[in-house]
């Protein structure tokens, strides 16, 4: 087997792993509530620490770009507009500013 | 028909409708995924990988800048042990977030847990945990089956696509919905923030530890660290809330 592949086998792994344990975790442990709060908040953290500063990352030498693009997809988000017509809608926005 | 009879297709009935809203669920994840994986494609084929080999890290590995930062250390030659290593660095907020989901769909079985907790990624985890209301629904594993399936095999034909095809893409194209993930982000984001404020907090206090932290660590354990500082403040943050 060539190298790359015996290398790409083991990234799975080691990507598989810590995704599968809690699946593991969740069957055998009940948590106490200011866990269960924890990870109820995960996902807005996570949201946060996803979108920023990554975003301003979308044409690394034009920051503000990224930046515009991102505005353009709250104000639509806060007219509750469809994801997918948020998504294409801030992708048209930085078409057109590129 | 008897009452059996009926009973298994207003079951079947379900099944198919929770996968098909799945689906649709998963469709702005396909918007962003499959420009992505078309560039993944095109970069790991001109690195060298074989067809197979980064259909392969596709399937097996299926995420994003993990696949991108691998391909790039294979065509520079860094070894096998600092790759892997590399991976698993840049990864392992994954386990973050499956624990917070796998919480969220304790009831369904392990033999639903599983396979869901290995198509977990940035995308499918932020889509999966505003659309909670499933994991307490008769078949709502079924929903997101769809979803996660979506997002994995966009994955995989894109990058497909870009291995055989090469860079079929006008430049200005993929560069625009280099914003489509962020945008989505933003729009799984914002209703949650509209209802409570709070989150919103969590979120800010999150951007601004990754903001200072991208200065100091790479990607994924910048990522990790605020994500847990931000959730962890995020305790305190919603004490005394009320929550669904």
């Amino acid at each position: 087997m060539p190298r790359a592949f015996i290398i790409i086998l083991c990234m799975a792994l080691v990507t598989m792993i810590p995704r599968m344990i809690p699946a593991f975790i969740v069957e055998r442990v009940r948590f106490p509530e200011w866990v269960n709060h924890w990870l109820h908040v995960i996902p807005y953290a996570a949201l946060g620490a996803l979108i920023f500063p990554g975003v301003l990352s979308v044409v690394p030498e034009k920051p503000w770009i990224g930046l515009v693009g991102g505005i353009v997809a709250i104000i639509l988000s806060i007219f509750r507009i469809h994801i997918v017509a948020v998504v294409l809608g801030a992708s048209l926005a930085v078409f057109f500013l590129i | 028909m008897n009452t059996l009879e009926v009973e298994e297709s207003g079951i079947a009935q379900t099944k198919k409708i929770q996968l098909k809203q799945g689906i649709m669920s998963g469709f702005p994840i396909m918007l962003g995924y499959f420009p992505i994986a078309i560039t993944y494609g095109v970069l790991a084929a001109q690195s060298g990988l074989t067809l197979l080999e980064l259909t392969g890290m596709s399937i097996f590995v299926y995420a994003g800048a993990a696949q991108f930062m691998g391909t790039n250390m294979l065509e520079i030659g860094a070894g096998a042990m600092e790759i892997i290593i590399a991976t698993f660095v840049l990864n392992f907020r994954h386990f973050v977030m499956s624990l917070s989901f796998m919480n969220r769909a304790r009831s369904f079985p392990l033999r639903w847990k599983f396979p869901i907790s290995l198509l977990l990624t940035d995308e499918s985890f932020s889509v999966a945990s505003v659309k909670t209301e499933q994991t307490r629904q008769p078949n709502g594993s079924y929903f997101y089956l769809g979803m996660f399936m979506t997002a994995y095999l966009s994955w995989i034909i894109g990058s497909v696509f870009g291995g055989i095809l090469g860079d079929i893409m006008p430049d200005s194209i993929s560069q625009s919905l280099g914003i489509a993930l962020y945008a989505m982000f933003i729009a799984l984001l914002v209703p949650s923030v509209k209802i409570k404020y709070r989150y919103g907090l969590i979120a800010g206090i999150a951007m601004v530890f990754n903001y200072l932290f991208s200065f100091y660590l790479d990607e994924g354990w910048s990522i990790v660290v605020s994500t847990l500082l931000a959730s962890f403040i995020g305790i305190f943050v919603i004490r005394g809330m009320t929550y669904a």
